[in-house]
């Protein structure tokens, strides 16, 4: 065998050692069991807990509001979506309150007039006309309105 | 045709079990640098996630928005987003303007007179969790990756905070977290799948304008919506296999 060839093979060679001394050492556990990632790190993602509760833990404490909403127009709307994130209150409903939305901006963000809103689906109101000055709760029953 | 039994002597016969000894031997030696050879292409042959939005059903309430910050702890203050709503309007001389307050949290507001407004509607946005996805092709360091179900997802412990993601999305669906220093993007609530409760956004829809689930299930009602109404994506002319389909969608929107 020429020399040069010789040579070359035993760069060739140091070059596969090193190269799987480092692959060995560099990719993190778990790379490559499903495809070119880190399967672990579906785990990781998938063990964060959730915040917006399942709607029939609700139900269970207020019921009769629950009833009263599913009867309503409003029975589409989750009640976490007017109330904020429920993980807590379920729990440990004393110490954890919920929101209680406040204000006529409040349900402008879905009833304000606007010509994007599809007429069909909402039904809007001037806010700035439709009984000016007071609560819309203190007509509406939010849960039913 | 028999076989003649009789060629194989013992001498063959330990030859022979001697190389399957061997490379069975040598393949487990290899077992540590799995990730070099071992890399196959996701088959996806159990669920395929797909996105519905029916634009005739939103009202813009910013709901969907809302309801993702408080899920995924997404920064509150402007800019930092995984969904977000755009108000189209198009005015009477043709001219495109679009609008999002704070991704809509802040509430929408008619910018124009109805008289002077031509066409206007609400155009919800998220990641397409494309099929082809730019974004995870560009990641250097592979944090970025495609599951099998077909969701694009970010490894935010192996994320090394380039944002060349961030610039190979078309759609503009990732960001850069101002205090983790990596890249976030929507999951589609992969945690909340995982454990059988719907996204965040779908939950907190209040007109069941957004549609989500299995496209390779054929009583899906995804692949009911893209069946029933004449669907498109976002940029289908990049080719990126999105699958986020939209409903009577104008060719304004981009
Ligand atoms: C374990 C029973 C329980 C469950 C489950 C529960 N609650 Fe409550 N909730 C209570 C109790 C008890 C109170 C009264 C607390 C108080 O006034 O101190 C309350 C109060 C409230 C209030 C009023 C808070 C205030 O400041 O007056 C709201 C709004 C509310 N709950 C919404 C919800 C929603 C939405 C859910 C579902 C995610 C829920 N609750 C689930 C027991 C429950
Ligand atoms: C459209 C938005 C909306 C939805 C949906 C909604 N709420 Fe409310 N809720 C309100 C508002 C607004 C108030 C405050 C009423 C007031 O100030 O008088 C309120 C008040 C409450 C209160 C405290 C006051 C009371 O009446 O005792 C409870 C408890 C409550 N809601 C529970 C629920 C539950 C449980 C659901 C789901 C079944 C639900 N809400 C759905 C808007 C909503
Ligand atoms: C998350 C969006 C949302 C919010 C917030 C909201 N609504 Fe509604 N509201 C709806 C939807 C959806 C309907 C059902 C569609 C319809 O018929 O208008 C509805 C229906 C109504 C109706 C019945 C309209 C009719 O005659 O059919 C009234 C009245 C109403 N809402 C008042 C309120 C008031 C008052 C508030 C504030 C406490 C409020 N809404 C907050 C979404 C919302
Ligand atoms: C003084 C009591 C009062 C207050 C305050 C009030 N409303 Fe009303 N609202 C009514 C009455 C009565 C009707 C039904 C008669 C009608 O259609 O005008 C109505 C109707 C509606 C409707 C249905 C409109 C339709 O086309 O059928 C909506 C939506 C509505 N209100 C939303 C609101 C919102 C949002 C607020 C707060 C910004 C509000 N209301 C405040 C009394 C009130």
């Amino acid at each position: 065998m020429p020399i040069q060839v010789k040579r070359l093979l035993i760069a060739f060679a140091l070059f596969f050692i090193v190269f799987f001394i480092l692959v060995y050492f560099l990719f993190p556990e778990s790379w490559g069991d499903i495809g070119p990632y880190r399967s672990l790190a579906l785990k990781e993602i998938a063990d964060k807990e959730p915040k917006y509760v399942d709607t029939e833990s609700c139900t269970m404490c207020h019921d009769s509001i629950a009833n009263l909403k599913n009867d309503g127009e409003h029975k589409s709307i989750n009640c976490q979506t007017c109330h904020g994130v429920g993980y807590k209150h379920v729990n440990e409903p004393e110490t954890n309150k919920m929101d209680i939305p406040k204000g006529r901006d409040f349900c402008a963000r879905c009833h304000a007039l606007n010509a994007a809103r599809p007429k069909n689906i909402i039904k809007q109101v001037d806010v700035n006309e439709h009984n000016k000055g007071e609560e819309c709760v203190s007509c509406h029953n939010p849960h039913k309105p | 045709m028999t076989i003649d039994k009789n060629n194989y002597s013992r001498r063959d016969f330990f030859k022979k079990s001697g190389a399957i000894a061997g490379s069975v031997l040598f393949a487990s030696i290899l077992s540590p640098f799995k990730p070099v050879y071992a890399i196959e292409e996701p088959k996806g042959k159990g669920k395929w996630y797909g996105i519905g939005i029916d634009i005739d059903k939103c009202i813009g309430c910013a709901s969907c928005a809302r309801a993702c910050k408080n899920e995924n702890d997404v920064p509150l203050e402007p800019f930092f987003f995984r969904n977000w709503i755009e108000q189209y309007t198009i005015t009477n001389d043709g001219e495109i303007k679009v609008s999002s307050p704070n991704g809509g949290i802040d509430g929408f507001k008619q910018i124009l007179p109805e008289k002077d407004i031509y066409k206007t509607f609400f155009v919800p946005k998220m990641c397409n969790h494309c099929a082809k996805s730019p974004c995870t092709q560009v990641c250097p360091v592979g944090a970025s990756f495609e599951t099998e179900e077909g969701l694009a997802l970010v490894d935010q412990s192996y994320c090394i905070g380039c944002g060349y993601c961030v610039q190979a999305c078309p759609y503009g669906c990732r960001y850069m977290h101002p205090e983790k220093h990596v890249v976030d993007k929507c999951t589609l609530c992969y945690h909340r799948l995982q454990k059988g409760l719907d996204p965040a956004c779908m939950m907190a829809c209040p007109t069941g304008a957004r549609i989500y689930g299995d496209l390779h299930d054929k009583n899906s009602s995804i692949v009911k919506f893209v069946k029933e109404n004449n669907c498109v994506v976002l940029k289908p002319q990049l080719n990126t296999g999105a699958k986020l389909y939209y409903n009577s969608l104008s060719q304004e929107v981009h």
